[in-house]
């Protein structure tokens, strides 16, 4: 066992799957306008890709397990995947399909995977920091030995909820990891001059009195390393932690957006930077060469047959719009 | 006259509007880059980030909340904040400012201070942009004593309505639709438009059988409807609302009183929906026959099948039609 092979083939599926999911996005109208139409586009509407920072999705749901909760952002495939999800289903789901994990009703900004722990990709910036807050409290109170994980971005702490959740978590010792996903942007925005103060996620945690790590997010081992460090913390009843990833993303802020905002000359820099790139160097360098290669060749196979199930899989009838929606006194206690 | 997209036309009424009254400022999420969907980015492709400045075209954090306050702090400070929220869902983060603090400054305070604020939340169903990002709440603010609403539905009217917003004085809640950004027309820059009036969208033979009301982007389904309704001899007249508070009370009852039916048709979900004000007031005041046609309460769904449940097309109006003509 091999560890940084483990966190490669975890990135490696990743990356897989977001580059499957954003061809099938490809032939509609661009970033701008409306979003993504056209009879041949399978994955219809905004698909924000994660790629670039696969690590830090491997190297926190490395140690995280079925029973543990976690909530995302709208760029949520890589912690979905990561978490244990079943990259088939996901497919599924943002080709609108019936057999999709969300029945085609959520796409790609809404996956989830209950079953796996994975509560849900979210629409509205910061929103998953509050409810992986009661999901801890909801942990705590339940005398459940399992954390909850919130994933969000570097744009997301600036909204009055990150505050209250951190807060919240602080007063109540809860058993809740905030990993901010660094990726200096927000939509077409840099991020720092939007930002008060430096290292702005990890000041603004110790401020509150949440121990908060900063790591190299594209150093998949590092990010593993400080994530495993804090969540046996947690697991310990530390109460909150905060890890601070600084991390790139490589693409724009939908798949069809060219992000011409975006200077040349750090796109370039940042995509020798590419997690992905480093960690193959490194595998090469200790002689796993093949074993990488292995791992190439099986995410891709196993991205290809997610996308030909996704395919040949029907839509959700019209009448599953009625469904889940809500229906009084139904299923209330379990 | 000059053809322009929806987006284009309200930029073109606030760069206007900013030229000439230097009080005028926007803020929000992305305005530098000429806003997420171009409605900060004149017609020849500037921002207007670059004819104003940082100082007026205001980029801001991601803090719903605050851009919504701070608006509130901007207009009792003298000045008249477009405040850009980017679709209605993300509103709903700024909805204490907006329903508690903007709308009800100037009477809680006694006529002190006034908030001349424009709170753009783009409504409607964005395709296959699934639940968080398709929803139409117009009738939620219009419900709201304190301010006004507007969803206007054509390039002219998002020019004409967002310059007598800016004039206005007191918050307004500017809803455009977020499928109408790109929808090409002619734009009258002479023209005026006034808060509180409708339009005639199709009148056939004096409307003389059916009155449709209607706005935003369902008002052009509402006029597909009405053409085939013509071609089956039917004369229906389809008034574009295009403020939903105030509403021409006089002139949809005066079309509801001539025609004898009435039929309101709106985008967001049917129950609840400002549709039933219009009906209830039609009825109440008139001895029309009313109906209602709206979406079905179920949030928007990101399939394609599921999310159509939730669009009214032209054959579903037809239908209702007839069924109202049919009695
Ligand atoms: C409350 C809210 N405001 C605005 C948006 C629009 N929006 C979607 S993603 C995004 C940028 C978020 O930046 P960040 O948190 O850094 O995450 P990243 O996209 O960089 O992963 C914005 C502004 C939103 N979805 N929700």
């Amino acid at each position: 066992m091999n560890e940084l092979l483990d966190l490669y083939r975890t990135m490696v599926r990743i990356r897989a799957f977001e580059d499957a999911a954003e061809a099938a996005s490809q032939g509609g109208v661009s970033w701008g306008g409306a979003a993504t139409e056209g009879a041949e586009v399978r994955v219809k509407g905004p698909l924000h890709l994660s790629t670039g920072q696969e690590a830090v999705a491997a190297g926190v749901c490395a140690h995280l397990h079925a029973r543990d909760l976690l909530t995302s952002t709208h760029r949520g495939h890589g912690h979905t995947l990561a978490k244990g999800a079943d990259p088939a289903r996901m497919m599924c789901e943002l080709f609108g399909r019936a057999s999709g994990y969300n029945g085609g009703k959520g796409g790609s900004m809404h996956i989830a995977d209950f079953s796996v722990g994975m509560l849900g990709a979210n629409g509205v910036v910061t929103a998953g920091l509050p409810i992986a807050v009661g999901a801890a409290h909801g942990l705590k109170i339940r005398g459940e030995d399992a954390i909850a994980v919130s994933f969000f971005g570097d744009g997301a702490i600036n909204r009055g909820p990150f505050l209250e959740a951190l807060n919240w978590a602080q007063i109540y010792r809860l058993p809740v990891l905030f990993v901010c996903e660094d990726n200096r942007i927000s939509a077409t925005t840099q991020s720092a001059p939007m930002t008060a103060g430096e290292q702005a996620a990890s000041a603004r945690a110790q401020a509150l009195g949440i121990p908060a790590v900063q790591v190299d997010g594209n150093a998949a081992l590092a990010v593993s390393e400080a994530a495993r460090k804090l969540i046996e913390e947690i697991r310990a009843g530390s109460g909150p932690r905060l890890l601070h990833a600084l991390t790139y993303r490589l693409k724009g802020h939908v798949s069809v957006d060219p992000a011409s905002y975006r200077d040349p000359a750090e796109v370039a820099q940042a995509l020798k930077n590419d997690p992905i790139v480093l960690a193959r160097e490194r595998l090469q360098a200790q002689g796993l060469g093949e074993q990488a290669a292995q791992i190439e060749r099986e995410a891709d196979e196993e991205i290809a047959a997610a996308v030909a199930t996704a395919s040949a899989a029907p839509l959700p009838p019209p009448e599953a719009a009625y469904s889940d929606v809500v229906s009084i006194g139904e299923g209330a206690w379990t | 006259m000059r053809t322009l997209s929806y987006a284009q036309a309200a930029a073109l009424a606030l760069q206007e509007a900013m030229q000439t009254h230097p009080h005028i400022v926007a803020l929000g999420e992305d305005l530098g880059r000429g806003g997420v969907f171009g409605q900060y980015r004149s017609a020849d492709g500037r921002c207007l980030a670059e004819l104003f400045g940082s100082q007026r075209i205001i980029d801001t954090p991601i803090s719903e909340a605050t851009i919504m306050g701070a608006g509130v702090g901007m207009a009792l400070a003298g000045l008249h904040p477009v405040v850009e929220m980017r679709v209605a869902d993300f509103a709903l983060c700024a909805i204490d400012e907006l329903v508690n603090q903007a709308a009800k400054n100037r009477f809680m305070f006694g006529g002190q201070g006034r908030v001349p604020l424009i709170a753009r939340l783009p409504i409607g169903i964005w395709t296959a942009s699934a639940a968080q990002h398709s929803q139409s709440f117009e009738a939620w603010f219009a419900h709201i004593p304190g301010l006004v609403v507007v969803a206007p539905a054509t390039p002219q009217d998002n020019y004409g309505l967002l310059k007598a917003s800016l004039a206005s004085g007191d918050p307004v809640v500017y809803m455009e639709h977020k499928e109408l950004w790109g929808l090409q027309g002619e734009v009258d820059t002479q023209a005026t438009a006034e808060l509180g009036k409708c339009r005639v969208a199709f009148d056939e033979g004096e409307g003389r059988d059916l009155t449709v009301v209607s706005w935003s982007r369902q008002v052009h389904v509402c006029v597909d409807a009405a053409r085939e309704l013509a071609a089956s001899g039917v004369r229906t007249r389809v008034l574009d609302l295009r403020t939903i508070w105030p509403w021409d009370r006089e002139a949809v009852l005066a079309a509801a009183s001539a025609s004898g039916r009435l039929l309101v048709v709106h985008e967001a979900v049917q129950a609840a929906g400002f549709g039933a004000e219009v009906a209830a007031t039609v009825a109440e005041h008139t001895g029309a026959r009313v109906a209602r046609l709206g979406a079905p309460r179920i949030p928007v769904g990101y399939a394609p099948t599921l999310e159509a449940e939730s669009r009214i097309n032209a054959a579903q109006v037809v239908q209702a039609a007839r069924r109202l003509l049919a009695h």
